[in-house]
């Protein structure tokens, strides 16, 4: 019978990413409740064994890993075969992963070659019956589901920020496997990797989002929203209307045709509220409006609303956050 | 070359989302039904590579009689002919099984290249582009803002967090099409007309030898979380509300 809980560590450029961690303490908990053990699989250029013991810190028992130059840089060939392979060969019931760029790539090739059904972009698990349930939002967050996979494993993907960390050291053994790759089957190659100047957080793994719409009136005004979020240390989003007049690049669009965020501050900048765009953001821990329309439907969403002039609002709060943070 | 493009329906994005009170699934009565988006792209993607390199594009879809418009809607912006894959066992279905009679139907046709949309926007799952190309045993490129033939591989631009890559992969493969690759054309009016007479062949389950075991159910759909109402800020000046602000923000939410 399958046993024990999963996760699929996500590492890049030699360190593992915090959602990683995340994946583990929620791992941990549904373990503790089914009475079975955590293992995560670790797969990269040679070297990243030396990665498995951090994972132990949030309650991993044991770290499956396997080391070789072709698992660097990610391609969905190399990862998704060592990762069917080992995952094959000891049956878990559950397995997890991140819902980030690289997982929800890899994590829909797993379900094809584990013939199982998974449950993406969770933000909520728990068991019942011995089961999994998933809960993750629908329509961008309209509506939500309660999954359950009769598959085996029962998988899902985590959406990054959502799952809290909870340090419960364990042991995490490390068991080196042989990932069985076919060179012929590595078809994809990457030619580059082209990294983003400036060291900018993306609007998906940040934890305080400053969002520009329509009222923001041009791209030179999103100065302001860059010096306020770069002081919260957060990520300038943007809405369909600003990203369709070309003042955002398409990475920051936050909605139903964008990215679905749900940070700890979302603070909605000359943003009126279109249906889409609430859907892929209200599920943001606080949520904050500044428009000078009363009648903006973002307002109902927010926890805080100034009705005003963003122009005149937006530099104050920066200065009045500055003054804060310098305490 | 042969392109397919496999297109699903969806509820429009101005749609207002209602659960049933049983918890069974969404009010679809009075739903406006569309092509979903990132499949827009595909369809686009699909008839500029026919444009450039000759041959036809066949468009495949998985659902009730109503997905009928939607593949007329891509054979009305040029597509040559469509696959309607319908059967009540497949409604609702989840991603592995829609893939399977994806797949399925696929492999009666040739192909050299396959587009998806990244993900569909109703349950927003962006699983079946990579299970079909599992199934079709080729590789597959996600999340495609760019691509480009060269010889007979696709080079194509792929954006992560914080970065872009470069993916090289040999064809036929999955690509699946995000926004900023392209900008979908609307259908003309002789276009419309034309598609009217392109043929559309629609088979169920049993004509493509499958069997439907869903893995994945979705056992009960909730409303979202409700917001407590906010408060408005209230204040003279910009400078006193800011404050008010960030002192709610730091005490009270305790998020900065």
């Amino acid at each position: 019978m399958a046993k024990g809980v999963w996760i699929v560590a996500e590492q890049r450029d030699g360190a593992l990413r915090k959602v990683s961690f995340e994946l583990a303490s929620a791992a941990r908990k549904l373990a503790d409740q089914l009475g079975e053990e955590v293992a995560a699989v670790l797969v990269g250029g040679p070297g990243v064994e030396a990665l498995a013991s951090q994972l132990g810190k949030y309650g991993v028992d044991k770290v499956y890993v396997a080391e070789d130059a072709a698992f660097e840089p990610y391609t969905t060939d190399a990862h998704s075969q060592a990762i069917a392979t080992v995952v094959k060969a000891n049956d878990p019931s559950i397995l997890l992963l991140a819902a980030s760029a690289q997982g929800k790539d890899l994590s829909a090739r797993l379900v094809g070659k584990l013939a199982t059904g998974m449950a993406t972009d969770c933000t909520d698990l728990r068991i019942a019956d011995g089961k999994l349930v998933a809960v993750r939002p629908m329509y961008a967050g309209k509506c939500y589901g309660e999954i359950v996979v009769s598959g085996t494993p029962q998988m899902a993907s985590l959406r990054p920020n959502v799952f809290p960390l909870a340090e419960n050291a364990k042991a995490a053994a490390v068991e080196k496997f042989s990932p069985g790759l076919d060179p012929a089957q590595l078809k994809t190659k990457v030619l580059d990797v082209m990294k983003e100047t400036g060291g900018s957080i993306d609007v998906s793994e940040a934890n305080i989002i400053v969002s520009g719409g329509r009222g923001m009136k041009g791209p030179e005004n999103y100065v302001i929203l860059e010096e306020l979020a770069g002081l919260l240390k957060g990520a300038v989003g943007a809405s369909r209307a600003a990203v369709d007049a070309g003042w955002r690049p398409l990475k920051d669009q936050v909605g139903q045709t964008g990215k679905t965020v749900a940070p700890n501050l979302y603070i909605a900048c000359g943003i009126s509220g279109a249906i889409q765009h609430l859907a892929g953001m209200s599920s943001s821990k606080y949520i904050v409006a500044v428009n000078k329309d009363p009648e903006a439907p973002i307002f109902a969403k927010a926890d805080y609303g100034i009705v005003d002039d963003l122009f005149k609002v937006v530099p104050e709060i920066t200065k009045e956050a500055k003054k804060l943070l310098a305490e | 070359m042969n392109i397919v493009a496999c297109v699903k329906q969806v509820p429009d994005t101005e749609t207002l989302i209602k659960v049933k009170p049983d918890g069974s699934g969404i009010v679809e009565d009075g739903i406006k039904w569309v092509m979903n988006p990132y499949d827009e792209f595909g369809v686009e993607e699909a008839l500029k590579w026919k444009e450039k390199f000759g041959g036809d594009v066949t468009i495949v879809s998985v659902g009730p009689a109503r997905v009928m418009e939607t593949i007329r809607t891509a054979l009305a912006m040029g597509a040559e002919k469509g696959i309607q894959i319908d059967d009540p066992s497949l409604y609702g279905a989840d991603a592995y099984t829609t893939a399977v009679a994806l797949a399925a139907a696929i492999k009666t046709i040739p192909y050299d290249v396959i587009f998806c949309g990244q993900r569909a926007i109703d349950d927003d799952s962006g699983q079946v582009g990579a299970i079909l190309a599992e199934l079709l045993g080729i590789p597959q490129v996600t999340l495609v803002t760019k691509a480009e033939v060269v010889d007979k591989t696709v080079k194509v631009i792929r954006p992560i967090e914080g970065a872009q890559l470069s993916i090289q992969a040999p064809l036929p493969c999955v690509i699946t099409c995000q926004k900023g690759l392209n900008e979908p054309r609307y259908a003309s009016l002789p276009g419309i007309m034309k598609a009217k007479k392109k043929p559309v062949d629609i088979k169920n389950a049993a004509a493509l030898g499958i069997t439907v075991d869903v893995k994945a159910k979705v056992v009960k759909t909730i409303p979202p979380p409700a917001r407590p109402p906010g408060k408005i800020i209230e204040g003279e000046e910009p400078a006193q509300k800011a404050a008010a602000l960030v002192k709610l923000l730091r005490e009270e939410a305790k998020v900065i």
